[in-house]
């Protein structure tokens, strides 16, 4: 078994945990997938050992290749064989965005595959800006990822990575239908913008449900922080669009950069101001109680430390805490899941002894009690 | 308005679907929708999607369902697990799947956006290779007026800015029609007028 990474190549810092960007007091980072197959074979659903080997083969070869390396703007390409990888190894990549939970499991909606079915990730270093899953639902999904709103400069990137894999792969492609995918939700542009949405002001206000439902209303999803079937830990929201035939890419862009996420971002920035107006005892109230809590408790389950630090960065945000700086904030929201407890700690860890580690290091982190 | 099914009940339900290039309404009451599959509103999970169809008179003839030849994947198989085994299914399926499609996509047909820069390659070669990958005429021709119709309703919404987006990509694909041999993405200089 080997390890995906040492210790030095994940903290030396993701880039978008930064706070950095458009509207990053709301917008935590966005985030832009395509999804691509080969012609010539079937699709991750139907296809046979031989053919996951082989098409793991010409991906590794092709984003290996310096033109992939160049168009990613990475200092190096890290290739992880997933099936090869222990357990741990896989969930951090999952805590990291990096790769999604079934193609840590490598199990699909049919039920095809299992841990050790071939199937890998390939990430840009040191910031891990670009990822790119091998062998997933669909054999090929790019995603570049970024702190603050910025889709359109993402939709730059993703198109040069996209053209320098295709330099050396042959994608199918449908006239009618445009890029094939496995789930026919994903046809046409195969294109995914997302942007991940710190929202505890309209958590607050009440106002959170209706906010819901008229994004659900315009076709988008609206999901937990770790995608499909998470819950909304800590008050943040990822918001994509869902369709992705008859629209191209700049006109989608062009819905979610510029009509739906500023709407959005008003709305929340409207609830923090009203609760900053009228009711700021409250809020002052749960943002130090929380200050409180993150620099004293002894035992702490991952849930609960999303939501406290959840009100801190509102905290940090609105400038009632001065002490704390938001990027330490994001990234505890990191550090506190359990893949990344365990290896900080360098030992696999029971949930009760979770609690008291993931306590132990939020005190220290925060410059609370020792 | 009563049902047009039962006439018993109020029509909440109205829609209008494009059946063979033809309109046809349909008004129902919330029941008899929910029988005929029809969805009130939002976009369910395609799962959904696909059960409410093959429950929906017309496709449920006792006809048997097809497999596609490629991979042998049977079209109940994709009902239960939302997924197609090989780019081929697209084919094999394809007048099962086009209304699925429609509902998943805000009513999208054709694919409008970026094409593989092989595509392009081809067409600069002319001949079949444009075509297997770009489409006849008519699947051009459709693409282009789903554009137009796309492009009149922002204009009219006052939404500018997305006019201009798909005046970009309305110019591109009319590229490929006139042009063969010019590279789409570099229109000639004279219809940058706007």
């Amino acid at each position: 078994m080997k390890h995906a990474g040492d210790g030095a190549t994940w903290d030396r810092g993701t880039e978008w945990l930064r706070g950095k960007g458009d509207a990053a007091d709301v917008v935590m980072s966005s985030r832009v997938r395509v999804a691509r197959n080969l012609a010539g074979f079937p699709f991750t659903t139907k296809a046979t050992h031989d053919d996951r080997v082989q098409i793991l083969d010409l991906c590794r070869r092709r984003v290996m290749g310096g033109e992939f390396q160049q168009a990613a703007g990475a200092e190096r390409v890290m290739w992880i064989d997933l099936h090869d990888v222990e357990e741990l190894e896989r969930e951090v990549l999952v805590e990291r965005h990096l790769i999604s939970r079934q193609h840590a499991r490598g199990r699909l909606a049919t039920g095809a595959g299992g841990a050790d079915a071939p199937r890998a990730v390939a990430v840009s270093l040191p910031d891990e800006r670009v990822a790119v899953m091998v062998n997933e639902e669909d054999q090929l999904r790019i995603q570049v990822i970024r702190s603050g709103l910025a889709l359109g400069e993402l939709l730059g990137e993703i198109d040069a990575v996209d053209d320098a894999l295709e330099g050396g792969l042959d994608y199918a492609f449908h006239p009618r239908f445009g890029y094939l995918t496995a789930c026919p939700t994903n046809v046409g542009t195969g294109i995914r913008f997302s942007v991940m949405l710190h929202l505890p002001g309209l958590k607050l206000t009440g106002e959170i449900e209706r906010v819901k439902r008229a994004a659900e209303d315009m076709s988008l999803a609206v999901r937990g922080f770790y995608g499909e079937g998470s819950e909304a830990a800590g008050d943040f929201y990822q918001v994509s669009n869902q369709t992705t035939l008859g629209k191209s890419e700049p006109v989608l862009l062009h819905e979610m950069q510029r009509e739906i996420v500023p709407r959005i971002v008003d709305y929340e920035r409207h609830a923090r101001r009203t609760m900053m107006d009228k009711r700021r005892r409250v809020l002052e109230d749960k943002v130090h109680r929380a200050l409180g809590v993150l620099r004293s408790a002894r035992l702490m389950r991952a849930g609960e430390a999303m939501g406290l630090l959840s009100h801190l960065r509102l905290g940090v945000v609105l400038g009632l805490i001065d002490d704390v700086d938001q990027h330490a904030v994001n990234e505890l929201m990191l550090l506190v899941h359990p893949a990344h407890l365990q290896r900080s700690v360098g030992r696999p860890l029971s949930q009760p002894e979770r609690r008291i580690e993931r306590a132990t290091l939020v005190r220290t982190r925060l410059g609370g009690d020792t | 308005m009563l049902c047009e099914n039962c006439g018993q009940r109020e029509a909440t339900i109205h829609e209008v679907l494009i059946k063979g290039g033809t309109k046809v309404e349909q008004h129902l009451c919330e029941t008899c929708a929910q029988h005929a599959g029809v969805q009130a509103k939002g976009s369910p999970p395609i799962s959904e999607l696909i059960t409410k169809y093959m429950m929906s008179p017309g496709t449920a003839k006792g006809e048997a369902p097809p497999s596609c030849p490629s991979c042998g994947l049977g079209y109940a198989e994709f009902r239960q697990s939302g997924l197609l085994g090989c780019p081929a299914c697209y084919d094999a399926f394809e007048t099962r799947l086009s209304p699925l499609l429609e509902r998943a996509h805000e009513g999208g047909s054709h694919h409008v956006g970026k094409v593989p820069r092989r595509a392009l390659a081809e067409k600069q070669a002319g001949g079949a290779g444009m075509e297997r990958l770009l489409g006849d005429a008519r699947t051009r021709a459709e693409r282009l007026e789903s554009l137009r119709r796309q492009l009149s309703d922002a204009v009219e919404g006052e939404q500018y800015e997305r006019a201009a987006h798909l005046r970009d990509e309305l110019r591109r694909a009319a590229s490929i029609e006139s042009e063969p041999g010019s590279h789409p993405e570099a229109p000639s200089g004279e219809a940058d007028g706007r």
